[in-house]
């Protein structure tokens, strides 16, 4: 089927398979190759992208879903050059070691911020809880997400 | 097709925590790992794997899967050129199949086609007939006389034997126990994945995720039965590793199958088949003794510990040496007998995974230990600190203890921090169960529970244990700058940020560059065994001592050439101009550099100096449970932890962090269920890991008392905080319930009264392939 998605700013058009994921569509037909695909069952979140401004799990959406509606994926967020405030917090706080989950950490925190600028620690910790780390033991990239609050109030 | 060379000219010197070089590219997307590669006109790999931990093959029947369109190659056993098995330490696992199959997963067939789809859809063709039997799956019952044997030659890996003291020493307190781990993942967040790249001298250029590039060139090389000059391995980027990719995966398939092919191939695993395509944590079964002098002084301890090695070896011979020389833990014991024993059966081959052997080992005497007290009617801590190994202890293997080891120090550190406040119980998300809403805190009760734990850093009995770095210096757009070539994997840990900051310090520039591991330089040895700090980076030390020398040759300098002579920095000692001067022609260095060296145990008696160094940590854990529905939630983690010296405290806390959350998900979540030799949660549905709201606060004291004969004084970090984490989680979870508690992890169950159904049916095939669709569910969280 034919689907046409608005990905980071630039119209898509691409004829793909019905069952084609979201993911698979962003890494193998768009070759943006941020988005990464972690446990393939809805667990890990490490492909987190924004849907229409909201997080969701790429591997869990078809590609026909997002027709018509526009995809923010990690490649997408830095404006000429300059990192997204959450990009430069994770950066600046060591919210990182392997990076595998760093892009979907990022788009979550993204959509976190959006909906609640201002989260306390507890807030991010429950906004955060479909994202796994097995590097960093999460403390890291909770003072990210809070120092990005910060930089953004 | 080279991984991007990693430049970065922020400063940072050793001791400060500059950012990441690879971070900006981490952050936004640039950073390409493994997963990522691609070239145009590259095939997709996939694999057959037995569904049967225990069959012969009778029938193998390919021309189903060859006759696909799309299908470039089908591959058995046979197409194995060369060496048709491989191993860390003994080539005794098939690259694919030969007529047996003696794991559920085993790789049987392999398949190259133009889409990954079809490629899995092929290997689901292939029509193989096995005649099952039964799996040999407990590592006690492998050992008794008359088992069936897993290898010719039986199924003892590997016995490692400790005698000190007097064998039959008697003591007025005696306490026994018998105790359980269960088999943990690594869970690495990104799966196994490469890409094989034929060349035109008859060759293969591998870009893959691995902790240690030559190793598994040799081994790739034997296989194809090339001369390893011919096998080339790039690290691609790698999305964490803690032991899983020591030992290989894809590696050699991915290489048969691009040279059978004349191109590209690429193999990337869904989570699970990587759940079947690593090893894992060594299950363990252990039985202690420990005999104690009245007035709390432990007199002998005995114990006897069998891993569970699965199928092949893999490292199981050193997790058993782990097991025996750190079985009694970082105390003071005159008189020991020790029986480790590594075995095979037909349950997953399990090998390297963070802090392997002496996690399990923990678990045991940490146990035993909080026993011993309470049968003294001891504080757990004041018991701990008057048995307490220090600088100068005698190791049971008779190495004596030649730095510092603050065990005392380190348990009255967690000991006096102040506790943790009060459960509000008008906040459900501080109770156990969280916001599931299972308990206003009507049956919920606090434990405090506390563990210590001993680690070698490095490779121990012997091993050659190297590592090889280039340094060149030289005038990039006038400016003097550096690059460091080895070829030791960045996994994660930020080996790349602390090589850079080795480089500043000791040459005085700022301008640094790492660049791609690969082997067209000397080996790096492992990224393992808390060793690459120590081992690489006195490797870049070492190169750019070197480096100092030639210029100051240059320079005239009478003290060049001195071994001894380390100015602060080039630039510092001879001045920007004139270095730029002296620049004239690059200076390069290449060095291999080995750190003290060890001996084998002695095989009756396990005597002898098998390890390098030593590294201690202390952990507290304070719990909350429900005992009503066996729900824990841990609340704080205080640790204390010896790191020589902190190369980079930003990234040391992030190793005691993550090392930390490893060790609360083996005490109360994560195991590898495993029925029959059958993995019953293969998947992240069903293998739990810790997420952000597992992990509770951690207070940490961090103490810097050199090591004299490691560079720059520092102690291997990664691993000491996976190990007495849990134990300390445990003991936390006792002392709160009051229930004994011998295995982990720690289930609901353990902690009511309730029994588990059990579980689904095993799978009758199991094809991989990107996608391979996920089965059923199995009972979360139990």
């Amino acid at each position: 089927m034919k689907v046409s998605v608005r990905v980071n700013g630039h119209d898509m058009t691409a004829d793909v398979e019905d069952r084609m994921l979201l993911v698979h569509f962003l890494r193998d037909v768009a070759g943006l190759t941020a988005t990464n695909v972690g446990c393939d069952t809805t667990s890990c979140g490490a492909c987190t992208v924004l849907l229409d401004g909201e997080s969701v799990k790429s591997c869990t959406v078809l590609a026909a879903q997002a027709d018509g509606r526009a995809v923010t994926t990690v490649e997408g967020l830095a404006g000429n050059g300059e990192m997204h405030p959450v990009q430069r917090a994770f950066h600046e706080q060591h919210g990182l070691q392997c990076g595998f989950c760093t892009p979907g950490m990022v788009m979550a925190i993204v959509s976190l911020l959006r909906e609640n600028p201002h989260p306390t620690e507890e807030q991010v910790r429950a906004g955060l809880e479909g994202n796994l780390c097995r590097c960093t033991g999460y403390h890291n990239i909770v003072r990210a997400a809070l120092a990005a609050a910060e930089v953004a109030s | 097709m080279t991984a991007p060379t990693i430049t970065s000219i922020r400063a940072g010197r050793i001791g400060d925590s500059p950012q990441r070089p690879d971070g900006r590219q981490k952050v936004t997307g640039e950073f390409a790992y493994s997963s990522d590669l691609w070239l145009d006109g590259m095939l997709w790999g996939a694999t057959l794997r037995s569904p049967h931990p225990r069959a012969r093959i009778t029938g193998l029947d390919i021309t189903g899967a060859v006759a696909m369109p799309g299908v470039f190659a089908v591959l058995t056993h046979e197409d194995v050129p060369g060496r048709e098995t491989y191993g860390l330490e003994r080539p005794d696992q098939p690259v694919l199949a030969i007529d047996q199959i003696r794991y559920q997963g085993e790789p049987v067939a392999l398949v190259a086609a133009d889409h990954p789809e079809t490629a899995r859809r092929a290997a689901g063709r292939i029509r193989v007939s096995y005649r099952e039997e039964p799996p040999l799956a407990d590592a006690r019952a492998a050992l008794a006389p008359g088992a069936p044997s897993v290898h010719p030659g039986g199924n003892l890996v590997r016995h490692v034997r400790v005698r000190r003291g007097d064998p039959d020493a008697r003591a007025a307190v005696v306490v026994t126990g018998e105790y359980e781990v269960g088999m943990q993942d690594q869970a690495f967040l990104g799966p196994e994945s490469g890409l094989a790249v034929p060349a035109a001298d008859g060759g293969v250029d591998l870009f893959v995720a691995t902790q240690w590039l030559h190793v598994d060139r040799d081994q790739v090389a034997a296989s194809l039965g090339l001369d390893p000059d011919l096998v080339r391995i790039t690290l691609g980027g790698v999305g964490g590793a803690f032991g899983a990719r020591e030992d290989l995966s894809m590696q050699i398939h991915a290489c048969l199958l691009a040279l059978h092919t004349g191109k590209p191939v690429k193999m990337s695993y869904s989570r699970e088949e990587s759940f079947f395509g690593h090893v894992h944590r060594h299950p363990a079964s252990m039985r202690y003794e420990h005999g104690c002098s009245a007035g709390g002084r432990l007199v002998y301890v005995k114990a006897d510990i069998v891993l569970d090695g699965g199928a092949y070896m893999s490292s199981s011979p050193a997790v058993a040496a782990n097991a025996a020389t750190l079985g009694i833990g970082p105390y003071e014991v005159p008189n020991v007998v020790m029986d480790s024993y590594a075995v095979y059966t037909n349950n997953p081959p399990c090998g390297a995974m963070r802090g392997f052997g002496a996690v399990q080992a923990c678990f045991g005497y940490e146990s035993q230990m909080d026993k011993m007290a309470a049968a003294l009617s001891m504080d757990p801590v004041e018991f701990r600190v008057r048995n307490a190994m220090r600088e100068g202890s005698v190791m049971p293997t008779g190495q004596v203890v030649d730095s510092a080891a603050p065990v005392a120090e380190l348990l009255r550190l967690v000991r006096d921090r102040p506790p943790p406040p009060a459960r509000d119980t008008g906040d459900l998300r501080s109770l156990p169960g969280g916001v599931s809403n299972t308990t206003h805190g009507e049956a919920v009760v606090r434990g405090v529970g506390y563990g210590v734990s001993i680690k070698n850093v490095g490779f121990s009995e012997g091993f050659d244990d190297y590592s090889t770095a280039r340094v060149r210096l030289e005038l990039t757009g006038g400016e003097p700058s550096a690059q460091v070539h080895t070829a030791a994997a960045e996994v994660g840990q930020g080996l790349v940020t602390v090589l850079e900051q080795i480089v500043r310090s000791e040459l005085g520039v700022e301008r640094v560059a790492v660049l791609p591991a690969d082997t067209t330089i000397g080996s790096a040895g492992s990224s393992s065994a808390s060793r690459q700090t120590y081992v690489t980076g006195g490797a870049v030390r070492a190169a750019c001592a070197e480096v100092r020398s030639q210029l100051l040759a240059r320079a005239g300098d009478p003290a060049a050439g001195s071994p001894g002579n380390r100015p602060p920095g080039l630039a510092g000692a001879a001045g920007l101009g004139d270095l730029v001067a002296l620049l004239g022609k690059p200076a390069e260095a290449t060095v291999t550099w080995r750190h003290r060296p060890t001996a084998p145990l002695d095989p009756g008696t396990g005597q002898g100096q098998a390890h390098v160094q030593y590294a201690f940590a202390a952990h507290r854990a304070v719990v909350d449970v429900d005992t009503e529905l066996g729900l824990v939630k841990v609340v704080e983690i205080a640790t204390a932890q010896d790191v020589g010296k902190a190369m980079n405290p930003q990234a040391v806390e992030g190793q005691i962090h993550g090392g930390i959350a490893q060790g609360l998900g083996l005490a109360v979540m994560e195991e590898i269920q495993v029925a029959g030799g059958v993995v019953r949660n293969p998947s992240f549905t069903d293998y739990l890991i810790p997420t952000i709201l597992d992990m509770p606060p951690v207070r940490l004291d961090m103490l810097e008392l050199a090591d004299p004969h490691a560079p720059y004084g520092l102690r291997g970090v990664g691993e000491p905080p996976a190990i007495s984490s849990t134990p300390a989680i445990v003991a936390a979870i006792r002392d709160a319930t009051g229930i004994p508690l011998t295995r982990i992890p720690v289930r609901p169950e353990h902690l009511t009264a309730t029994q588990p159904d059990e579980g689904p049916d095993p799978p009758s095939a199991m094809i991989m392939g990107r996608n391979a669709p996920h089965r059923v569910p199995f009972d979360p969280r139990s």
